[in-house]
């Protein structure tokens, strides 16, 4: 199949109103008669499914917690991009277009990151009208603050929880038409399967995580909204929940998968502190605009420090090296954030790390309590501060953080046309489950943005494009296509309830981990990644043989819903291990070590590698077939980037 | 540290329950409570044992998802965290912890210490929004907000929606949540048109629920991982007392 990415021809800046007028519309009053499946209610599913059932549309949610307010953007901390110049700094919808295509080193589309920054502006709007509290300045207008990878300040925030404040709007959007009957909403219900017919999406198979009952469900479009894949290398910023099932099972029926290599590390997290860790916490990134990143200048002195011999606060100022602001005078601590992290790592290796582990590097807050006052920080980071202290123990207004990267985010994710719909008809993918606009890195504040830009602004025009092709037939599960996937889940669920091996699901689960971290991470050889291809095999065979899953399927059993996900994450890890063989440059967040410019950064091949990777499945242990998508650059200059 | 842990198994809503002991062994300080659980549920598993259930999701204290009950407390011995955010350094070696589901009629028990907290979600489907759709709507700088007034409804609107308030309340009341969000969009002038509208769905959906009222004792506001103030409901029993003498008005 040929990927045809259904970019619209003209300017720029014309494609979009141009596109809105030539999709098709559905009429009032015939809305009704359609119904909508949406799964995953962060911000990209929140917003999609309220805005759909504003517009007339029947639509079921669904999501695995107990509430569509707990998925996982609630947890984002900094702040929201969008190009309203209200500083009056230089801003414009044009240059966040082109911080954002730069950020991601030139490897998404143009035409889909325009769009991005043009309706940007709208969800700002959007937002405020439903209450979000951002933060404000003493005349009552709104305050922006700046982030990595931008030398203007247009970052919308409230306090350290932004993501938080956006999703309680649009989940407030949603719990009103919940309320007046327009949506059904599914808690506690976890998607299993896609159900195809005829090749086009037609409805969903799901698990009630109560009573273990599998349900089918029709509608005449689907749309996964269903969050990153970072949970792949055990320890993430990620909830512990978050997973690629949904995205996986629809790879499987069709869907390819793009830049699957493609993930985030993010700079500023707590470092590890021991073998029991679950999973890691973010310090957001806005920490970087009054933090000063450093590690000792010497070997010596960081030794000294981790046996404890001498105190943090004893390093005189000749005796720190800070590293950013020495290597990137132009940018310093806010450089994006794949720059920063192998800047850390590189300290790290250096053996210049500091903690008990040594894999950790500081951020110091001196220079800006003493600038602006203890109280001041307090005001603009104090939750973050209270994180750490609850986290450490230590007391970031008295000593530095310490810092170190940690998998955050996927910028790959389901290859999908302008539209947002997949390789599969009526099957549509939505913000951070999507591969489409962050190229290969990702800039801070701009996840949440994408996740609103997808569902407010984007597939209530696109899916009704869809839906009036396909027309108001009834669609109803009781074609045997549903009978069939639920007969595949069902067998699937017995043959994981049947492993009763010697080790936990956990225990497989922190194996991939490290394997993801070590040869997958930040960075990435031929001979590590040919390596891990091998170790994933290997442990997968092993998790079909000895792995435990405890308890029965009807009921409330957490054992069989992890099991179900890392059996996916162990297919998912060798597709990603595929894709950073085959990307043999350097670019963003993905670091091969064969590719580096002399000074040590990444180096893009771009007469060999300007295209996105869209990998199609061809059975179980059948190697994928790649897809090349041409990378077409009309209005931007291809430049190494550089932040110096 | 060396650990006796006493917790509530309960197969399903039916069943009806009991506190089963097991010990904690070889724990780090530096463990999350819920990584200390972890560590008990992989022994559990290896046994092929049901491991112990509970909910959780983000472990950094925003999703709202945890909720356990500690040694008689909502979210443990601390103040102001979640139950994820507890670290063992807060108990003492060779101590022997309980740990129950959230205890309320309208807060049923799934299983062990997982509990359904779908009340809240209706209460909020009755009116905890302002109605606007999606586009439409003016720029953002056209309403300001003088930046107390922002502040506070930023206060309130930091709510988790765990339901430790709650579990707290000795009559089970929701008061505290209610008025969270009551508040949040009382205070800001995008909250206006539908203000005492709101707060009298809110609060009959409340009622219809099984909650309790509230008598002021202030457990909930001393619980409540995010340190939502008690002002709050003061200043929801404002709004539904004025609601209801000027109904015509509304």
């Amino acid at each position: 199949m040929k990927l045809d990415s259904k970019i619209p021809e003209g300017p720029l800046a014309e494609k979009w109103p141009k596109h809105k007028f030539n999709l098709k519309l559905v009429n009032p009053a015939n809305k009704r008669k359609y119904t909508v499946i949406v799964v995953g209610t962060g911000l990209a599913g929140a917003s999609a499914a309220a805005s759909l059932a504003e517009l007339g549309y029947n639509v079921k949610s669904f999501c695995f917690q107990d509430s569509p307010r707990r998925a996982h953007s609630i947890a984002a901390q900094g702040g929201i991009n969008a190009a309203k110049n209200y500083q009056n700094d230089g801003d414009s919808v044009y240059r966040l277009f082109y911080d954002t295509i730069k950020g991601g080193d030139y490897r998404a589309r143009e035409a889909n990151v325009y769009r991005l920054a043009d309706v940007s502006v709208n969800i700002i709007d959007q937002c405020v009208a439903q209450g979000v509290p951002f933060a404000r300045e003493y005349g009552g207008l709104l305050d922006n603050r700046s982030f990595g990878g931008a030398q203007v300040s247009r970052t919308f925030y409230a306090r350290g929880q932004t993501g938080q404040q956006l999703l309680l709007g649009a989940y407030s959007a949603l719990s009103r038409q919940i309320g007046l009957g327009t949506v059904k909403q599914y808690n506690r219900h976890e998607m299993m399967d896609i159900v195809t017919i005829d090749g086009e999406a037609k409805g969903i198979i799901t698990r009630d995580l109560i009573s273990g009952k599998i349900e089918s469900h029709a509608g005449h479009a689907v749309l996964l909204c269903t969050g990153g894949y970072g949970n792949v290398f055990y320890l993430s910023t990620n909830a512990m929940g978050c997973n690629v099932t949904a995205a996986w099972k629809a790879h499987k029926r069709g869907a390819y998968f793009g830049n699957p290599c493609f993930t985030q590390i993010h700079p500023t997290c707590i470092p590890v502190s021991g073998d029991h860790q679950s999973k890691l916490t973010l310090m957001s990134e806005s920490l970087r605009n009054d933090g000063r990143v450093w590690a000792p200048k010497t070997v010596e002195l960081a030794q000294k420090l981790r046996k404890g011999e001498i105190k943090v606060t004893d390093l005189k100022e000749s005796d720190r090296d800070y590293f950013l602001e020495r290597k990137y005078p132009a940018f310093g601590n806010l450089v994006p954030r794949d720059v920063a992290s192998r800047n850390a790592k590189e300290m790290v290796d250096e053996g210049r790390g500091v903690g008990a582990s040594g894999v950790a590097v500081f951020l110091d807050f001196a220079d800006a309590i003493s600038r602006l006052g203890e109280d001041a920080v307090r005001a603009k980071y104090g939750n973050l501060f209270d994180m750490y202290y609850q986290i450490t123990d230590e007391d970031p207004y008295k000593q530095p953080m310490r810092i170190y990267p940690a998998v955050h985010y996927t910028m790959g994710g389901l290859w999908v046309d302008y539209n947002l719909q997949t390789t599969v008809k009526g099957l549509y993918c939505l913000g951070e489950a999507n591969f489409s606009d962050h190229g290969a890195n990702r800039l801070g504040a701009s996840a949440l943005m994408q996740g609103l830009a997808d569902g407010y602004f984007v597939i209530p025009y696109t899916v009704g494009d869809y839906l009036a092709t396909i027309g108001p037939k009834p669609v109803d599960a009781s074609h045997p296509a549903f009978a069939e996937t639920k007969r595949q889940v069902e067998e699937r669920i017995q043959k994981l309830l049947s492993l009763k091996g010697t080790r936990t699901v956990d225990d497989f689960h922190r194996d991939l981990g490290h394997i993801m971290w070590e040869y997958c991470g930040m960075a990435r050889t031929e001979e590590g990644l040919i390596k891990a291809k091998g170790l994933i095999r290997e442990l997968r065979e092993n998790f079909w043989k000895d792995a435990i899953v405890p308890g029965g399927n009807n009921e409330m059993n957490q054992s069989l819903e992890k099991a179900a996900r890392v059996a996916d994450f162990l297919e998912l890890g060798e597709l990603m291990v595929d894709d950073a063989l085959n990307r043999k440059e350097s670019c963003g967040g993905h670091f091969r070590v064969e590719s580096q410019t002399e000074e040590g950064e990444a180096l893009r091949d771009d007469v060999n590698f300007s295209y996105v990777a869209a990998w199609e499945y061809r059975g179980d242990n059948m190697p994928e077939e790649l897809h090349k998508e041409e990378l077409v650059f009309e209005n931007v200059k291809l430049t190494q980037r550089s932040y110096k | 540290m060396n650990l006796t842990l006493k917790v509530w198994r309960q197969k399903n809503t039916e069943d009806k329950g009991k506190l089963v002991t097991y010990p904690a062994s070889d724990i780090s300080p530096d463990m999350s409570f819920l990584e200390m659980l972890d560590v008990v549920n992989e022994g559990l598993i290896k046994k092929n044992e049901d491991p112990i259930h509970f909910d959780h999701d983000c472990r950094e204290g925003i999703c709202g998802m945890c909720s356990l009950h500690i040694n008689g407390r909502p979210h443990g011995p601390k103040q102001g965290i979640t139950t994820c955010q507890l670290h063992m350094r807060s108990f003492k070696d060779g101590e022997t912890i309980v740990i129950e589901p959230w205890r309320a009629a309208a807060f049923p028990v799934i299983k062990d210490l997982a509990t359904n907290r779908e009340a809240f979600e209706r209460i909020q489907q009755a009116g905890g929004f302002i109605s606007v759709n999606t586009g439409g709507v003016p720029d953002a700088n056209e309403i300001p907000i003088p930046k107390v007034i922002a502040d506070e409804a930023f206060n309130s609107a930091t709510c988790i929606q765990c339901g430790a308030c709650v579990a707290a309340c000795k009559n089970a009341s929701a008061m505290l949540f209610v008025s969270a969000k009551v508040s949040q969009l009382a205070l800001l002038p995008q909250g206006q048109p539908e203000r005492y509208r709101r707060v009298q769905a809110m609060v009959a959906q409340m009622d219809a629920e099984g909650f309790g009222n509230c008598t002021n004792t202030g457990a909930c506001e001393a619980e409540c991982p995010k340190e939502i103030s008690i002002s709050n409901i003061a200043r929801m029993n404002r709004d539904y007392l004025n609601a209801k003498l000027f109904k015509d008005e509304y």
